[in-house]
């Protein structure tokens, strides 16, 4: 009988040492896609380093599902630069071009006015209630950079987060299953 | 080894590895590029200038614009985007920057242009310097590349001055 012990075994063994290869290798692609991510953050310094544009109101330049580069520096903000900013009550960033600063002579604080590309009109609608002006605390960043049509594939995904579900789902399945 | 689902794989890896060194390579062929772009701008009128009811300057002007900046367009260029600005110092200030007119130019062919226009965007200061104020003009331009980095560079132009009274 000690033939067929053995060999179950040594089919045990396999199997753990595969299923923890299998685990390792799932976490060494998670930390570093993590390790990328984080890396980015450091280097443009601004919190979200690159963003989906979501709307055309910065047609013709950028449309739906571009994706855009940002950069954050001490570099004072200047007419003509196109900013992500956050708005008070607002969820999502808004991707639009500086057209007016002001920069003050005494503390160096800056109010700003943006305007998209496409739009008739300046952005103090789009602002909170009774705010004039941006600020640089409301600026995420400046962008620098440009890739046209990629940011569809996080547009899909949001939109249909069953896409999303089955996607991961099948490269995990493909991660464990793969042999080697 | 050699399933369909790995040869799918390499394949999709190489063409993506391929797409992204081309378009690197098209966004650094950018900086063999270097523009000498000219541009003249008279101040044909002030239509009209006054202290607004909440005590900021306003100024009404006619300008008339006029640019070539077909050097700057390069094969990765998708379009450019063009506004002139007036920048002035105040007491309260030392940098304000008024968007009065801008465009987008999208291809070389346009990039040759005369304009006489109204400023798109209202010409208000914050607070009331505007009298006598020496202001430059200042046309400034943004290249939208088709993939990759953007470029900025600006033409300034001094020696505009608004009158001493509101009219």
């Amino acid at each position: 009988m000690g033939w067929i012990g053995d060999s179950i075994d040594s089919i045990k063994s396999i199997q753990i040492r595969q299923l923890l290869t299998q685990i390792i290798t799932l976490g060494i692609i998670v930390s570093s896609a993590l390790i990328i991510w984080k890396t980015l953050l450091c280097v443009t310094g601004s919190e979200s380093p690159v963003v989906v544009v979501l709307s055309g109101s910065m047609e013709p330049g950028f449309k739906r599902g571009d994706i855009l580069f940002l950069h954050m520096n001490e570099a004072p903000i200047r007419a003509g630069e196109i900013v992500v900013f956050n708005v008070d009550g607002r969820q999502i960033p808004i991707v639009h071009r500086v057209i007016k600063v002001h920069e003050r002579r005494d503390t160096g604080e800056v109010d700003v006015l943006t305007k998209g590309d496409n739009n008739r009109q300046h952005d103090r609608m789009l602002y909170a209630k009774g705010q004039q002006w941006l600020n640089r605390h409301h600026i995420v960043g400046r962008a620098v950079g440009f890739l046209p049509y990629v940011g569809w594939v996080t547009i899909i995904m949001t939109e249909n987060p069953i896409i999303k579900y089955v996607l991961i789902g099948a490269l995990g399945l493909l991660i464990i299953t793969s042999k080697d | 080894m050699h399933s369909f689902g790995y040869r799918a794989n390499a394949l999709l890896t190489f063409s993506i590895t391929i797409l992204a060194i081309m378009c690197t390579m098209g966004s650094l062929s950018d900086n063999f590029n270097s523009p000498t772009p000219t541009s003249q701008v008279q101040v044909l009128n002030i239509n009209w200038f006054q202290r607004q009811p909440n005590g900021n300057d306003e100024v009404s002007l006619t300008l008339n614009v006029s640019a070539n900046l077909q050097s700057m367009f390069t094969w990765n260029t998708k379009q450019d985007f063009v506004f002139l600005a007036a920048e002035y110092e105040t007491p309260l200030n030392n940098l304000n920057q008024v968007s009065l007119w801008d465009g987008i130019i999208p291809s070389k062919e346009h990039a040759k242009f005369w304009i006489h226009t109204t400023n798109k965007y209202r010409f208000t200061d914050q607070g009331h310097n505007l009298r006598g104020k020496d202001f430059n003009l200042t046309l400034h331009w943004h290249v939208m590349p088709k993939t990759g980095k953007m470029f900025e560079d600006k033409i300034v132009m001094t020696g505009y001055r608004l009158p001493q009274e509101y009219r």
